[in-house]
């Protein structure tokens, strides 16, 4: 299983990099995971994105569903796709600490 | 998308050429974009699986346990003695070729143990050498191959290549059934802890949730809800959708993806507007909350107890009987895997629509019905009031999804319906659609994005018939009634004929159902407006493809 490393950050992950254990997510860890994603510094609107995320997997432990996310953050789905280039499930779930989604998706 | 991925025109550059060296000969070369990441360790113990490791199939060490070929061979004995089907498999094939030609991945790859005899020839090659009087004496000369590691490495690459769709069975002059030779093969070597992550995943998901995402009962909830108010901001009608409601007439089910990813979520909307407008007394569960059955991609001991848990919901919550929504290879487990596993279900009674008063008959023993079969059934008795013109602004095709189509035979009912809803309906070429469909190229537990390259090869035939239809009849929108086909079909749009996008029917049905006190619709479930017949990209939320790639 691969190792993630970033300056003072070490976390474990799994082949596509998505977080082992999306428990021990922190703003520390989002900013490392964001370099991933080719987003170097993340703003306020990449912040609204990943609270968003972070707030609805807490309650719910996925991710909520796409359509949701956009109309609850406001985001048409093109900004999402500005903010985070791989996209709301491989790009902004990544930065946010959650599961990839598997099944018939 | 795999960023390596190579472009559309390079891709469809097939090299039909085969290796120097004889089929006897295993190697196999894991190829960035061309397998899948191996199941990881808690799946397997969540679901009580032997030999939980970490690996991966690059790996030069697979870890396999001490006398994993005496594993195998010895399942290889019991499966041969406990499946007449798969003895006769094994012994029938004259190999005459006409499934060689057959099989997408063959035709988008040019490898020729993609050619579906070749790929069984894999299993037999062993089968002859360990079972069999001329392999156990003459051994290589009577097509035999013993068991090796290099061999159960070549097993696990091709038998990973296979989607189950039996396109080629339909040309076996001997009715050879080449996805159950693979799933013998994958059930081989789960016995030595080699399957999958995206086919445990969902499976362990299933057993600790009820569906394959791994949705919990209020995430399902709060899907559902949102759906429903959804719905009511399209069509100004609040829609009633009970959860785990005892005494409901019918019990539906769905597949996890229709409440969680795009485009499927739109017809999830469909199906909620359906339900309101006819008045159906039903219930979704929040157990029962998957219809698919990713144990049909692992083994059938798996498909038994993945299976039974709508029948213990459907007993649980006391309906009459079992309706289930836009999914592929469930049918194939309820048409031809439930009643021998699970069945007959008795306590439950023969399906009869309430609204027409048809009765099912066909699905007596199992007591499920397609929805296609239901709403077509709706139309033709004249129950549903529909303006096809709101869905001008698509010019659709139909995609037989493989299950549906090869086995249960469900052809006429979902073209019946579409042609109802919708003005302008174009099929593609007669020997890729029906019985001879191809498949979408990510079935079986295949649909991962490290396995990208496969897939655009194996959904290539599929991409070239939606390629015709769109060149001829500017074609825009690929229908389809499974969500493995949603999730995947996209991707494969989006890659080779990107002017296309992918629907449900039950969308169709959706948008053109006129619902009684309905406020003038201004958009369609995907929120376009109808007006002005403005692109899916454009749409507030964005376009259905983008999202499933994302999502994928």
């Amino acid at each position: 299983m691969p190792t993630f490393e970033h300056g003072t950050i070490k976390i474990e992950v799994d082949e596509d990099g998505f977080m082992d254990e999306p428990s021990e997510w922190n703003e520390e860890v989002a900013k490392a995971l964001a370099t991933t994603e080719g987003v170097q510094e993340l703003t306020e609107e990449h912040w609204k994105l990943v609270n968003y995320l972070r707030e609805y997997y807490l309650k719910f432990g996925i991710a909520p569903m796409i359509r949701k996310l956009c109309k609850e953050t406001g985001f048409p789905l093109k900004k999402v796709y500005e903010l985070f280039p791989s996209g709301p499930a491989k790009g902004a779930c990544k930065v946010a600490g959650l599961a990839k989604p598997t099944g018939c998706v | 998308m795999s960023e390596k991925l190579k472009k559309p025109q390079e891709l469809a550059q097939v090299e039909f050429k085969p290796a120097p060296q004889g089929w006897m000969d295993p190697t196999v070369e894991f190829r960035k974009g061309t397998w899948n990441y191996a199941a990881v360790p808690e799946t397997l113990e969540y679901l009580d699986l032997p030999y939980p490791r970490k690996w991966q199939p690059t790996d030069d060490d697979w870890q396999l346990p001490d006398g994993w070929e005496q594993i195998i061979l010895t399942g290889m004995r019991e499966r041969l003695k406990k499946y007449r089907s798969f003895q006769v498999f094994m012994d029938c094939c004259v190999r005459c070729g006409a499934c060689a030609d057959k099989c997408h991945y063959f035709i988008g790859s040019g490898d020729p143990k993609n050619m579906p005899v070749l790929r069984a020839e894999l299993l037999r090659s062993v089968y002859r050498n360990d079972f069999t009087t001329a392999g156990k004496i003459l051994g290589s000369i009577a097509g035999g191959r013993k068991l090796t590691v290099g061999v159960l490495k070549e097993w696990f690459y091709y038998f990973y290549q296979c989607t189950e769709c039996r396109r080629c069975s339909v040309f076996c002059p001997y009715g050879i059934d080449t996805a159950e030779i693979t799933m013998m093969a994958r059930e081989l070597m789960n016995l030595v802890g080699l399957s999958i992550e995206w086919i445990c995943t969902p499976l362990s998901n299933c057993f600790r949730t009820g569906n394959h995402l791994g949705i919990q009962p209020h995430g399902f909830k709060d899907s559902i809800e949102f759906a429903v108010d959804e719905l009511e901001e399209i069509t100004g009608i609040r829609v009633d959708a009970p959860i785990n409601k005892k005494g409901a007439e019918i019990l539906f089910i769905a597949p996890s993806a229709d409440y969680f990813a795009s485009p499927h979520y739109f017809t999830l909307l469909g199906y909620l507007a359906l339900f309101h407008e006819i008045g159906l007394d039903y219930t979704w569960s929040s157990y029962a909350s998957e219809g698919g059955n990713f144990g049909l991609f692992h083994s059938t001991e798996m498909i038994k107890r993945l299976n039974a848990k709508m029948y213990a919901e459907a007993k649980r919550l006391g309906v009459k009987w079992i309706l289930g929504g836009e999914c592929g290879h469930m049918w194939r487990v309820i048409h031809q895997y439930m009643n021998t596993l699970n069945g007959p279900a008795d306590f439950l009674e023969t399906p009869r629509s309430p609204i027409t008063g048809t009765t099912f008959d066909h699905a007596s023993s199992t007591k499920m019905v397609h929805i296609t079969e239901f709403t077509a059934d709706l139309i033709r008795n004249n129950k549903l009031n529909l303006d096809p013109s709101r869905n001008d602004h698509w010019r659709t095709t139909f995609h037989d999804s493989c299950n549906p189509a090869r086995a249960m035979g469900l052809l006429e009912e979902p073209r019946y319906i579409i042609k109802s809803v919708c003005n302008n309906f174009f099929e593609m070429p007669e020997n890729t659609i029906r019985e001879q469909t191809f498949c979408c190229g990510s079935g079986a537990g295949l649909g991962t994005d490290e396995n990208m390259e496969m897939r655009m090869r194996g959904g290539m035939p599929r991409a070239n018939a939606v390629q015709f239809v769109h060149d001829e009849h500017d074609v825009n929108l690929l229908l389809c009634i499974c969500a493995i086909d949603k999730a995947t079909l996209s991707p494969l749009m989006e890659y080779w004929v990107p002017e296309v996008e992918v629907g449900g029917i039950h969308e169709m049905v959706g948008n053109a159902l006129i619902m009684k006190g309905e406020k003038e619709r201004d958009v369609d479930l995907r929120g376009q407006d109808l007006s002005g017949k403005t692109h899916a990209d454009e749409s507030p939320a964005g376009g259905s493809q983008e999202e499933v790639a994302a999502n994928a």
